[in-house]
């Protein structure tokens, strides 16, 4: 009882979790359910361990990467076509417009609450499926060759999202926090 | 061989995800080595990884 409880307890947290993933209410709703439902099953599973929201989010990234895949299968190359858009940044040859500044001490940003948030929306911004190889790649730690597999895109496209999410991150947050 | 700094960036994202050939890194070096806008960039592409923990590893 007090489990289920607990569980219930973190729904908004794996909401937002599973929402920052999936770019869709729905399918959102959809893992979070999936999860809650395997975790009441497998509640000796997590006898022993100490943090519930660790064992109940390792299980819905489970579920986030399924859902992914699905979608890829469903929908392989919708929108975000591999082309290359940083034509703002550099000119024809290849050299910056203006070239990006050192940021002061981003480690210390890291220990304020506003930057996680400003970091947030951030992600946000980011078109869905670039959204979704860039955090595949570095929060679940997946493989290029694995992302581009469950993404249903070819390696050269994968590339590209990675590229393009990380040039589109460190340009928003060069913006809207560090004031460049 | 000459990189531009267009290419610069894209090998230090690619440098997060394979193992650059020796070409690609002494390449890479001698640019950033010449380019303060690539080596602001090398320092930010990891960072991203960093904050990116700090924020999934929110209390709330």
């Amino acid at each position: 009882m007090a489990f289920k409880d607990d569980l219930q307890a973190l729904r908004p947290y794996l909401l937002r979790y599973a929402s920052l993933h999936l770019r869709n209410r729905d399918a959102a709703e959809d893992a979070v359910q999936e999860t809650l439902v395997a975790a009441l099953a497998a509640e000796a599973g997590f006898a022993g361990r100490s943090n519930l929201r660790t064992w109940a989010t390792g299980i819905l990234k489970h579920k986030i990467v399924d859902a992914i895949r699905r979608a890829g299968r469903e929908r392989p190359l919708e929108g975000e076509d591999g082309s290359d858009d940083f034509d703002a940044l550099f000119d024809e040859r290849g050299h910056w417009h203006e070239h990006p500044d050192a940021w002061p001490d981003p480690d210390a940003a890291l220990q304020e609450k506003q930057f996680l948030a400003a970091l947030q929306r951030c992600l946000e911004g980011l078109p869905p499926r670039t959204a979704q190889a860039f955090l595949l790649r570095e929060h679940m730690g997946l493989e290029t060759a694995e992302i581009c597999k469950e993404l249903g895109v070819t390696s050269t496209h994968c590339w590209v999202l990675l590229y393009r999410a990380r040039m589109a991150l460190r340009e928003c947050l060069g913006k809207s926090w560090f004031g460049q | 061989m000459n990189l531009s700094c267009k290419e610069a960036t894209r090998l230090l994202s690619q440098r997060e995800d394979r193992k650059l050939a020796l070409g690609e890194r002494v390449a890479l070096r001698l640019h950033l080595a010449l380019c303060r806008g690539c080596r602001a960039v090398s320092e930010q592409i990891p960072f991203l990884r960093r904050a990116l923990a700090r924020y999934f590893d929110l209390p709330d």
